[in-house]
Order: C-alpha cells, then sequence, then structure tokens
C-alpha cells in the first residue's frame, strides 16, 4: 500500500467536506473491498475518510412498515438482528451469507451498496425490496440508484447515512456461490408486497437488474412452479471463467424457484 | 499516528502508519508471529483475530482500526487463568488431529472460538458454514470440524463448572 493521510470524523458534514476537499480521497466503511484494492495498488487515495466515529450511522430501526438500517451496520448484525428476522427474514439471511464470519464482522451495507459490485448481495435485495437509499443530502429509488458495472447515483462527496426498507409480505434470497470468493455467480431475490414481486438478479450481468416477466408471473402465483418455464434472454450477461452466459441465464431460474422457496418457507 | 488498544489484555499505546495492516503491525513491530498471513487477499484466514470479540482477518483491518479497541490473538488464547493449560478448542485441536502442517491452525482456532461463543449449541452444518473463511490445504477439514464441535463443547462444558 502506498501511504495515505487517515481522518476519522465524528460529524457527517465533517466527512463530506473532507471527501470533497482532498482530491481523490475514499470513503472507507468496512473496508472489505477498499483495503484489498488499496492493497492490489488498483488505488491510490491520498486520503481516506473513516466512517466509523459517526455513530449515528449505525444501528437499525423499526419504523413500523419500514426498517431502516445505518449505512455503517456490519452485516453480522443484520444477520443476527431479531427485528429483520422477525420482519423480513430473507434480508437476514441474505446478510448471513455474504462472505464469510470475519467479512460479516467489518463488511457494512453501505459500503456494499456503494461499491456496487456486479456480484454483490446486498443490491439484490435493496432493489428486490424497492427499498430507499438515504444519503447525507437526498433520498433515492432503489431502481435509480444502480446504474451498472461499480456506478451508483451518488454524486461527489455524498454519503449514504441509511437504507431504509419497506417491509413485504414475503421474501427470500437464493444464491449460487462463486466457491472461492463466496460472491454470488448469480443471487435472486424475490419480495412480495400487496401490490406486486419484485424480483432482482445479481452477479448475473454487468449490475443488478429486476426480471419483470417473472414478477409478472410471481404476482398472480406466488410459487416455485410459476418461474419454472422462464429462462432470462443471455443478452447482457456475463461469460468469463466461472460460468458461461447460458449457464447464468438457467441459474437465474434455478435460484428464482429457490428464493421463493424461500420465501414461502 | 498514535493508537491505543488492548492487546491480548495487556494496554498498549503506539505509533503507526495509517496505511499499515493489523498482520504486519502484529508479526513485524509486535513481534507476534502466531498470526499467520497465508493468501494476503482475504481469502484463507489464517490471520484471523477477535477485535471487540468478533472474528476479523487481520491481513485486511488498518492499524487505525486497534484504536480504542480490543484485539486477542492467538497468543493471547489460553486455558484457565494462571493454569497454564491450552484453550479448551486448542486442546481438542490437538486431541482430534485437527491440523497437519499447522499454518492454517491459528486461524481456525481464533474462527472457532469465535463460533463457539457466538452459538454455543453448534451443529456440524453449523460449523461448516462458519468455517467457510478458513482454508486448510491438508486435513481435508473432517478433523477440522470433528475439532471444533470437541472444543465447542468442552468451552460449553467449562463454562458450566
Amino acid at each position: 500500500m502506498k501511504p495515505f493521510s487517515y481522518h476519522q470524523p465524528d460529524q457527517i458534514p465533517d466527512a463530506a467536506r473532507l471527501l470533497t476537499s482532498i482530491e481523490d480521497s475514499k470513503l472507507v466503511a468496512g473496508g472489505m473491498t477498499l483495503i484489498p484494492t488499496l492493497k492490489q495498488r488498483l488505488a491510490n487515495p491520498p486520503a481516506l475518510v473513516d466512517l466509523s466515529k459517526l455513530g449515528s450511522l449505525k444501528g437499525i430501526t423499526d419504523g413500523g412498515a419500514t426498517i431502516t438500517i445505518g449505512a455503517m451496520t456490519p452485516h453480522a448484525v443484520v444477520a443476527a438482528s431479531k427485528l429483520v428476522q422477525a420482519k423480513t427474514p430473507g434480508l437476514a439471511a441474505l446478510a448471513s451469507m455474504i462472505g464469510d464470519p470475519a467479512v460479516r464482522s467489518r463488511g457494512t451495507i453501505g459500503g456494499s451498496v456503494a461499491n456496487n459490485d456486479p456480484a454483490a448481495d446486498y443490491p439484490a435485495g435493496v432493489l428486490g425490496l424497492g427499498a430507499t437509499i438515504v444519503t447525507s443530502v437526498r433520498e433515492i429509488a432503489a431502481d435509480k440508484f444502480f446504474l451498472g458495472l461499480f456506478e451508483t447515483a451518488l454524486v461527489p462527496g455524498e454519503i449514504i447515512t441509511a437504507i431504509r426498507f419497506p417491509v413485504p409480505l414475503k421474501a427470500g434470497y437464493a444464491k449460487f456461490k462463486a466457491p472461492a470468493s463466496r460472491y454470488a455467480l448469480v443471487g435472486v431475490f424475490v419480495a412480495k408486497f400487496a401490490d406486486g414481486v419484485r424480483v432482482a438478479v445479481t452477479g448475473a450481468g454487468s449490475g443488478v437488474f429486476r426480471v419483470p416477466p417473472m414478477e409478472a408471473a410471481l404476482s398472480s402465483n406466488f410459487d416455485p412452479s410459476a418461474v419454472a418455464a422462464i429462462k432470462i434472454d443471455t443478452d447482457g450477461l456475463t461469460s468469463d471463467i466461472h460460468a458461461e452466459a447460458d449457464y447464468r441465464a438457467h441459474l437465474v431460474t434455478v435460484m428464482a424457484k429457490r428464493a421463493v422457496d424461500a420465501a414461502l418457507s | 499516528m498514535q493508537i491505543s488498544f488492548t492487546l491480548n489484555g495487556r494496554p498498549t499505546t503506539m505509533d503507526v502508519e495509517p496505511a499499515t495492516l493489523v498482520a504486519e503491525l502484529l508479526r513485524e513491530q509486535l513481534s507476534l508471529t502466531g498470526t499467520h498471513i497465508g493468501c494476503d487477499t482475504s481469502q484463507c484466514g489464517a490471520c484471523v483475530v477477535h477485535l471487540d470479540g468478533l472474528p476479523v482477518k487481520s491481513c485486511t483491518l488498518l492499524a487505525p482500526a486497534l484504536d480504542g479497541a480490543t484485539l486477542l490473538t492467538i497468543e493471547g488464547l489460553q486455558g484457565a487463568p494462571g493454569s497454564n493449560l491450552m484453550h479448551p478448542m486448542q486442546e481438542a485441536f490437538r486431541e482430534h488431529h485437527g491440523l497437519q502442517c499447522g499454518f492454517c491452525t491459528p486461524g481456525m482456532l481464533m474462527t472457532a472460538v469465535a463460533l463457539a461463543v457466538e452459538k454455543p449449541n453448534l451443529t456440524e452444518a453449523d460449523v461448516r458454514h462458519g468455517l467457510e473463511g478458513n482454508i486448510c490445504r491438508c486435513t481435508g477439514y473432517q478433523n477440522i470440524v470433528i475439532s471444533v464441535m470437541a472444543g465447542a463443547a468442552a468451552m460449553n462444558a467449562a463454562k458450566g463448572e
């Protein structure tokens, strides 16, 4: 790693000011992606702005019809949260499947969502549940937040403070893991609401996306059989050493069935 | 920058470069070489330590994160205070041949202890899921899983005494 200066602001405006005033500086939350990136010298920021002293960014609050998770809340805390387990067990299950225990101790929901790795788990949960990304300056709907490979609607100096999830009637997540990295080769999140079903896919393409034909089929019949015959187009899906696009398309159907199964169990 | 933390029960204050990994700090500046660096890419788990009681990969942790925290490394793992005995989890690994070359063992032990503390009644499935981030190239994991189950049972028994 190249040397960098280290800042630990205790107020969000101070963090935003540091981020905009020091060119190429980076935010560090849990560091589970940033630190390996620095070690490989894929990024050499002159300064890191550590969010860990911002106490207001941690914790999970019950809003009745919503659950709000602070951006600095680690995956292990979401996975073990009685509130999340009771109201949206599919989201707690998703958090419990990220990485491994050591990654879940440090990695945060805000970091995962801001990074928008094409194979990360949280973007599927955030888009699948139609969550709202709350930042230091505004609120952004999930449908408008994820813009493709590592790209989001965040503007320079904008910091995610929390994610607000509507509580669904049912929700489930299933993923087929790449065995070494434990990232999703394909992960599918399904959520049933009173006004319809949302299906979000991670790992398969350059970014998380929804599958309208599956949503329509599940809205009229929320059962694994409803999506069994729906295979998504391979256009735009990833082909790499782990899996060809055709295999990923196949896995989307299989994981969608399993996610519905999980939601119903 | 100056950081203060508790290292294996002892208050410690030191000056560090922010761009220092905790694994390097332990091995090169504090001479605690029990924490191993295997892959150095956050995958193998040989460098797992406990930060405020939680398992973390010290190769993917910057030194400033230690400030104000409590750090436990493999050197701090021990049996009953003053007994000079091994920790029950270490004893279980010895008893059940949970290691061959031993390189991954410090990380396995730290992950296993955290797992047993978090969930007192571990099933084999819990252990296999919980060891997901720790790679062993020798044992095929079978004896490690047996050791963790036995070590967790011994930790429970010791707690009940």
